[in-house]
């Protein structure tokens, strides 16, 4: 057994990050998440790994830090919630398109505009579907426990520059507010200058060597055509990304007539209400989405011989439910339940709208 | 003897006074005829050589119509997001603390749209450079008005010439990052004629040289003209220039520490 802790999530990814050999951090204060910024305040990791830590004027100034960062070939990340994460949106699209590794958390409260401090799942559109603009897709991670918070740091870390892509941590208030025991990752040393050059070197601006090309990080190109072909890139990258990096966990399934279809907190919630539907004598499992993109497609289809009905089950008006509804393709009922606006739902009130929604049909 | 091979015998080693830097690409320039930014881009890639610091320095491009200078001087690039230069040259600068950076930035760029990225760039007093090409317009965008645009200065979104009571004061931008303790050399330069250009160059060097003592950052305005925007000739944007820009951005160095 490494090093066990009982700590808070938000807690966790700023440890992560330094153990996982961070070079920079650049953030700005929102809750519920400011704790990763003050924790690594009071870790000081420069004085420890080197690694740079930065409160930015704003959202926007931190993401474009971020893309400074990257753009050396270094391991960077930045936190955020909702609000500040609608103004990281450019730099996001700009990462995507400059094909840059970074991290990028978002801790989810409940929206529109300022909304609330409270946890949500309402951002899930923003996360999967875009958020900035043009043609592009995040790597997106949802953590359902304190242990993924720390695990999926390093995980971001190695998919993001496995596909020279940003990926997200897309997590909620809850669990990043929430003390679990955590077994917390060993040290990595950061990368040095020439593992950089050996990772990072045909496209890292951190200096041109003498011999070689000038390396350029930019999203620009004015020829349409040029700018097609990589488009196409950027597409066979993610259908790359569907192929071998969809991760998922399944919960009583093997024997389920039913299925809920849930992520991150929401998932944990119907972990219980597997349980007590159980107790009812309804047969039903849990199938739960890690990757957000790249979505379970697949293994949803996989249940469809064997389920009567699914429900999704999020903290919202209903999102991911359309990736469900197109991965089902109306074979059979797909509903939604969520409650939203900081609301987290009971157990028994999933079970409840199982039993409404699917099983009363 | 044809013209040709007169001329062929007379480029040789010992008649050489004047060599284009190889830190300048033989890349044909986008740039109008007259544009101050081909004439600064000179000087920079003339100090990088001299400095010997190729390999070491990365710039910062922006968005307008300098957005493309990754093309023309043979280092390593970023281009940002429009505004955000300072941003990525912060992170570039900290996380390659041994390097040399310089963002490269309209006035639109920096005094509009990035304005709280470069207050703050300044006001920590990053170890950067800071180029800052000010023709009072968006160039890039076809000649709408910028927040240094001059008062009563026609523009195509002030047609009848810049309103401050409705659109504000043209902004100093030297004059606000000078009161920032972090600022170390702020000066305020020109381009048009070749005393101009080697008073800038000066400037641009201890710029680079700020950075290579950390000393923190260094503002360099250039007072340029854009003779698109301005729907002036070359010579008469000079002249422009010198009638209506230089008494309101009045030209030397505001702070060296
Ligand atoms: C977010 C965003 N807003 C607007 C634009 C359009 N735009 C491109 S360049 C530019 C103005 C550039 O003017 P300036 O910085 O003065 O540079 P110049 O072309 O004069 O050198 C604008 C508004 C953009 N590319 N991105
Ligand atoms: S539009 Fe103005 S700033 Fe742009 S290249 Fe032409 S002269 Fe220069
Ligand atoms: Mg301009």
């Amino acid at each position: 057994m490494g090093d066990v802790r009982l700590m808070k999530g938000n807690e966790v990814i700023a440890e992560a990050a330094i153990r996982c050999g961070c070079d920079g951090y650049f953030g700005y204060p929102i809750t519920p998440q400011s704790e990763i910024m003050e924790t690594l305040m009071i870790r000081r990791p420069e004085n420890e790994t080197g690694m740079v830590v930065l409160q930015a004027e704003s959202e926007v100034a931190a993401i474009n830090m971020v893309y400074g960062g990257a753009s050396c070939g270094k391991k960077v990340m930045t936190s955020s919630s909702s609000p500040g994460i609608s103004l990281k949106a450019e730099g996001i699209t700009y990462l995507a398109g400059a094909e840059l590794p970074a991290l990028i958390v978002n801790i989810v409260r409940g929206g529109p505009g300022l909304g609330t401090i409270q946890p949500a799942q309402s951002d899930y559109f923003q996360a999967v579907k875009g958020g900035g603009h043009g043609d592009y897709k995040l790597i997106v991670l949802a953590p359902a426990s304190v242990q993924e918070m720390n695990d999926f740091v390093d995980l971001g870390f190695e998919l993001s520059f496995k596909y020279l892509n940003p990926a997200m941590i897309l997590s909620d208030g809850v669990i990043g507010q929430m003390m679990e025991k955590v077994e917390l990752s060993d040290y990595k040393p950061r990368w040095t200058d020439e593992e950089i050059e050996k990772i990072s070197g045909s496209w890292a601006t951190n200096g041109k060597k003498a011999g070689s090309e000038r390396n350029i990080s930019t999203s620009l190109d004015l020829d349409s055509a040029k700018q097609e072909v990589f488009n196409h890139k950027l597409q066979a990258k993610y259908r790359a990304m569907e192929e071998n990096d969809v991760r998922f966990e399944k919960i009583a399934c093997d024997d389920a007539d039913y299925l809920f279809v849930a992520y991150g907190s929401s998932a944990r919630i119907c972990q219980k209400s597997v349980e007590l539907a159980r107790e009812k004598g309804i047969k039903v499992g849990l199938l739960r989405p890690i990757t957000l993109f790249p979505y379970p497609t697949k293994q949803i289809q996989e249940m469809l011989g064997q389920v009567k009905g699914i429900l999704s089950v999020e903290m919202s008006a209903g999102q991911m439910v359309e990736d469900v509804r197109l991965a089902v393709e109306g074979k059979v009922p797909v509903e939604h339940f969520g409650r939203y606006g900081g609301i987290i739902p009971t157990p028994e009130e999933v079970v409840e709208a199982l039993e409404e929604k699917i099983l009363g049909k | 003897m044809t013209a040709t091979t007169e001329i062929n015998n007379i480029i040789s080693k010992e008649n050489l006074v004047y060599k284009k830097t190889d830190v300048l690409l033989d890349n044909e320039m986008h740039y109008c005829p007259g544009c101050t930014h081909g004439v600064i881009h000179k000087v920079i890639a003339e100090v990088i050589e001299e400095m010997d610091i190729q390999d070491k320095t990365i710039g910062v491009s922006p968005v307008g119509c300098s957005v493309l200078a990754y093309n023309y001087l043979d280092i390593d690039w970023q281009q940002a997001a429009h505004g955000r230069a300072p941003a990525l040259a912060t992170a570039t600068s900290r996380l390659m603390p041994d390097k040399y950076v310089f963002t490269y930035q309209g006035d639109g760029d920096l005094a509009s749209i990035g304005c709280a990225e470069i207050m703050h760039a300044c006001n920590r007093g990053e170890n950067i450079v800071v180029v800052f090409v000010n023709n009072a317009i968006y160039g890039m965008t076809g000649g709408q008005m910028a927040p240094t645009t001059l008062e009563g200065q026609v523009t195509a979104t002030s047609p009848y010439g810049r309103d401050c009571a409705t659109t504000g004061f043209p902004m100093k931008m030297s004059e606000m990052v000078s009161l920032l303790p972090g600022t170390r050399f702020v000066t305020r330069q020109s381009a048009e004629t070749a005393g101009a250009v080697r008073k800038l160059k000066k400037a641009i060097r201890k710029g680079f040289e700020n950075t290579r003592e950390k000393k923190g950052l260094s503002f360099i305005e250039i007072v340029g003209t854009c003779s698109s925007g301005w729907k002036l000739s070359p010579t008469q944007s000079n002249e422009w220039m010198k009638e209506n820009m230089f008494p309101y951005y009045p030209l030397g160095t505001l702070k060296d520490e």
